[in-house]
């Protein structure tokens, strides 16, 4: 599915500037593209190498396996094939944590950690498991409890109550992530059918 | 109003001070263990690059040639006709794909027609329910090497739906319409 999506968009695009004379703002977006995408790698690192450094000590001290203890309940039923001590359970629960905050610096590093943890589980493989992609549910559904970023914007631009969208924005979110969690499940159940796993 | 900017200035230092002092306690060496872990984070940025570069060359290809802009258009009747205001439909169009792009969409949106209007209470909520799934996906796959994606981005994209529909639902009846 992504190389299909992936190829018609620069298929579709190409061909489309083709017709409307639009070819030369098709090649400043090709290295203009390729630009902002190494651009925003190394902007990571700064990111990755301070919280991967700072949850190397959660996770030395087993603080990472305290807070998967005390979300358990809900972690294995999300993740039913990560075995419940597993170190990824930690990962997944700290990303999902600095989710909820809003705090997305520190969720994208432990996103990954998780997800590598994820793949040694699956046996080094390639291909996306199943707890790889409700993991990516649920972080793309991205339930927020303060977005941030949109009450500054509001701010700025002279707003009478600019946290009055919280609780729209809360109930949005947890209409998404709910929605995540079972196209997630519906996804895998037809999988299961067609006996691609398991 | 003030509780909230607090909140978010001192989340994250508290979060340091927590997690070094629990380390101390534990009797952690906290810097040589914080340096051994950074260690990993560079390695891993640089992984993520051609994965990016790939995504993000084929998504300007399609925006700037104007394929985009010319897709939205021939949607915008049909999702006119089931009550989704024209004005936000880009907006919803671009989140899954660009964080950048929404970003500025929803300033413009709100620098357009005010914060407390339907459309800048709309474009906040959208903003902040939704995530740029085609760039998690990029790169959260992209730093372990997973090639084959499956489901996932299905379920990415259809979950994006929800939450826009979701937010039109939600700010329809908490603000009325309009």
């Amino acid at each position: 599915m992504v190389n299909i999506i992936w190829m018609l968009m620069l298929l579709i695009g190409i061909i489309f500037a083709a017709i409307n004379g639009t070819m030369e703002a098709v090649n400043e977006a090709i290295f203009k593209g390729a630009q902002d995408a190494v651009t925003i790698c190394i902007g990571l690192i700064s990111i990755l190498v301070f919280w991967l450094g700072l949850m190397r000590i959660a996770q030395a001290s087993g603080l990472l396996e305290g807070l998967a203890k005390i979300m358990k309940p809900i972690a294995t039923r999300l993740f039913p094939e990560v075995p419940s001590n597993h170190p990824a359970m930690g990962y997944i629960l700290s990303n999902m944590t600095a989710n909820l905050f809003g705090l997305g610096n520190a969720a994208t590093p432990m996103g990954i950690k998780a997800m590598e943890q994820l793949k040694k589980l699956n046996g080094d493989k390639d291909t996306a498991s199943r707890s790889m992609i409700t993991l990516l549910a649920i972080n793309t559904a991205s339930i927020t409890l303060i977005p941030t970023t949109v009450i500054s914007i509001r701010m700025n631009y002279g707003s009478a109550n600019p946290t009055e969208i919280v609780g729209t924005t809360l109930i949005a979110t947890a209409c998404s992530t709910l929605a995540a969690i079972m196209i997630d499940r519906f996804f895998y159940y037809r999988r299961v059918r067609k006996g691609r796993e398991l | 109003m003030s509780w909230i900017s607090t909140i978010s200035i001192w989340l994250i230092p508290l979060l340091i001070v927590f997690v070094l002092l629990y380390g101390t306690m534990k009797r952690v060496p906290t810097y040589e263990t914080f340096v051994d872990g950074a260690k990993e984070g560079f390695g891993m940025a640089i992984s993520i690059i051609p994965y990016l570069v790939g995504m993000l060359v084929a998504i300007s290809v399609f925006r700037a040639s104007g394929a985009m802009d010319a897709f939205i258009n021939i949607l915008k009747p049909a999702l006119q006709a089931i009550g989704m205001p024209t004005e936000i439909v880009p907006l919803a169009f671009i989140r899954p794909i660009s964080g950048t792009g929404a970003l500025g969409m929803t300033s413009d949106l709100i620098a357009t027609y005010g914060p407390d209007s339907f459309i800048g209470r709309l474009a906040s909520t959208m903003q902040g329910s939704t995530d740029t799934t085609f760039y998690v996906l990029t790169v959260y796959f992209g730093a372990v090497g997973i090639r084959k994606m499956g489901d996932a981005l299905k379920v990415g994209l259809l979950a994006d739906l929800v939450g826009i529909i979701a937010s039109i639902v939600v700010v329809t009846l908490v603000f009325g319409s309009m």
